[in-house]
């Protein structure tokens, strides 16, 4: 009974010690990868590829997903607002929940799911295929070479990726509530620009962004490099890229809103 | 190094993005409209302010000239101290009347200015001395039943 209790303690005690160990692990991991990015920059061809891989390549699903967001956004906002017959301020509820939230959210979530898991898998196979020891025989920093690239590449798509999903949504809010519905489109637009203010909204959205975007693919990076160099490893690696960074996303949400946004 | 079809592709991506950025900025946002243009800084008393927030816009006749800047309150007169500013390109007499209005039944609350009559116009840092204060609904209908009770009084 008291042996069963020790083991159980012993237990929780060693799962803290290593979460810990973990955690600076990955600070170490971070810091080491702002360390050595100098070369992704000065070697600007294989960030250019990182880009193509993690923000191109994730054009159609943020593109469609946006359009359709918005196009729900615009319906939903409609059914509510005629109610008070207040639909002509359809466009601003549109666009300040896509400048505001949706946009950085949702797009750093398919972000973290689309480009992310890619990431992680990537590294992860590359460690178990011992490509990454092969590099540090070559004494090419494998930090430098291979992660680094892909951080920079992750954290200058991300903000591009939601600006995109943000515009594209108002152009479905745009399409189903003007176009579809009927609401007039001058109140539209006028009413969106009366009330989205460019520092407020837009900059504040766009440094979400590019804090989700360091987010995700720093997780994405750690998970991959410190994953088990077996194909479980790996798999597991690859699901935890995607929870971890998307209720990192969702946390640092919360954080930056109540920063932000602090009742104006 | 030569260029690849990546490096288009990328360039595209990159410049669509930008192109969202600048979409968002001047269709989306108010950066189109009114904000680099040069301000002066006026301020006023009200007795309440009801829901006035930072930010709210300044019309006169209707068209916006401002923005409010900040709303204080006063422990001295204990009245709400707003600050706003107003367009350089508009004028307005110093005897200019602030009021703080509705639009529509339940929209925001935004000061209006009425013109006065006064030759010379209002300066940076000025006061606005004639107010109006925000109807508060509570207050109104008080009146309200504080008048009927009192024709009922009369009528006896």
């Amino acid at each position: 009974m008291v042996e069963r209790f020790l083991a159980a303690v012993r237990g929780i005690g060693h799962r803290v010690v290593d979460a810990v160990w973990r955690m600076g692990y990955a600070a170490r991991f971070f810091v080491a990868t702002l360390f050595h990015s100098g070369a992704s920059f000065r070697r600007f061809h294989l960030t250019i590829k990182e880009i193509y891989f993690s923000g191109v390549l994730s054009l159609i699903i943020i593109l469609v997903s946006g359009l359709f967001v918005g196009m729900v956004l615009g319906l939903q906002g409609y059914e509510t607002l005629q109610k008070y017959g207040s639909e002509s301020a359809l466009g601003t509820l549109v666009a300040l929940s896509l400048v505001r939230e949706l946009g950085p959210v949702l797009a750093a979530l398919l972000f973290a799911s689309r480009a992310g898991s890619a990431i992680t898998a990537e590294i992860g196979l590359m460690k178990a295929t011992e490509q990454l020891s092969a590099m540090e025989m070559m004494a090419v920093d494998p930090i430098a070479r291979v992660v680094a690239p892909r951080f920079w590449g992750g954290v200058i798509s991300m903000p591009l990726l939601a600006a995109l999903f943000s515009a594209i949504g108002v152009f479905g809010g745009y399409l189903v509530g003007v176009v579809l519905i009927g609401v007039d489109e001058g109140q539209f637009w006028s009413q969106m620009q009366a009330a989205v203010d460019f520092r407020e909204d837009i900059v504040n959205g766009v440094i979400k962004s590019v804090v989700f975007g360091i987010a995700v693919t720093a997780i994405a990076l750690f998970e991959g490099y410190d994953a088990p160099p077996t194909a479980e490893g790996v798999s597991h690696a690859t699901t935890r890229t995607v929870v971890t960074s998307s209720l990192a996303v969702l946390a640092l949400d919360f954080v930056l809103t109540a920063f932000m946004f602090r009742g104006v | 190094m030569e260029r690849t079809t990546m490096d288009l592709w990328v360039g595209a991506f990159v410049v669509a993005g930008m192109a969202a950025l600048l979409v968002l900025a001047f269709k989306v946002g108010n950066l189109g409209t009114f904000n680099n243009n040069e301000t002066y800084r006026l301020w006023a008393e009200f007795e309440n302010i009801g829901g006035l927030k930072v930010r709210a816009p300044v019309k006169s006749a209707g068209v916006v000239v401002g923005r409010v800047a900040d709303i204080q309150f006063d422990n001295q007169t204990f009245r709400a101290r707003v600050t706003f500013n107003v367009d350089k390109r508009y004028q307005f007499p110093r005897d200019t009347f602030a009021k703080i209005l509705t639009s529509g039944l339940l929209g925001e609350q935004y000061i209006g200015l009425d013109p006065g009559g006064d030759p010379e116009n209002l300066k940076d840092g000025d006061k606005v001395a004639k107010t109006q204060s925000a109807v508060v609904l509570e207050n109104l209908i008080g009146q309200f039943l504080y008048s009927k009770a009192a024709e009922g009084d009369g009528n006896k």
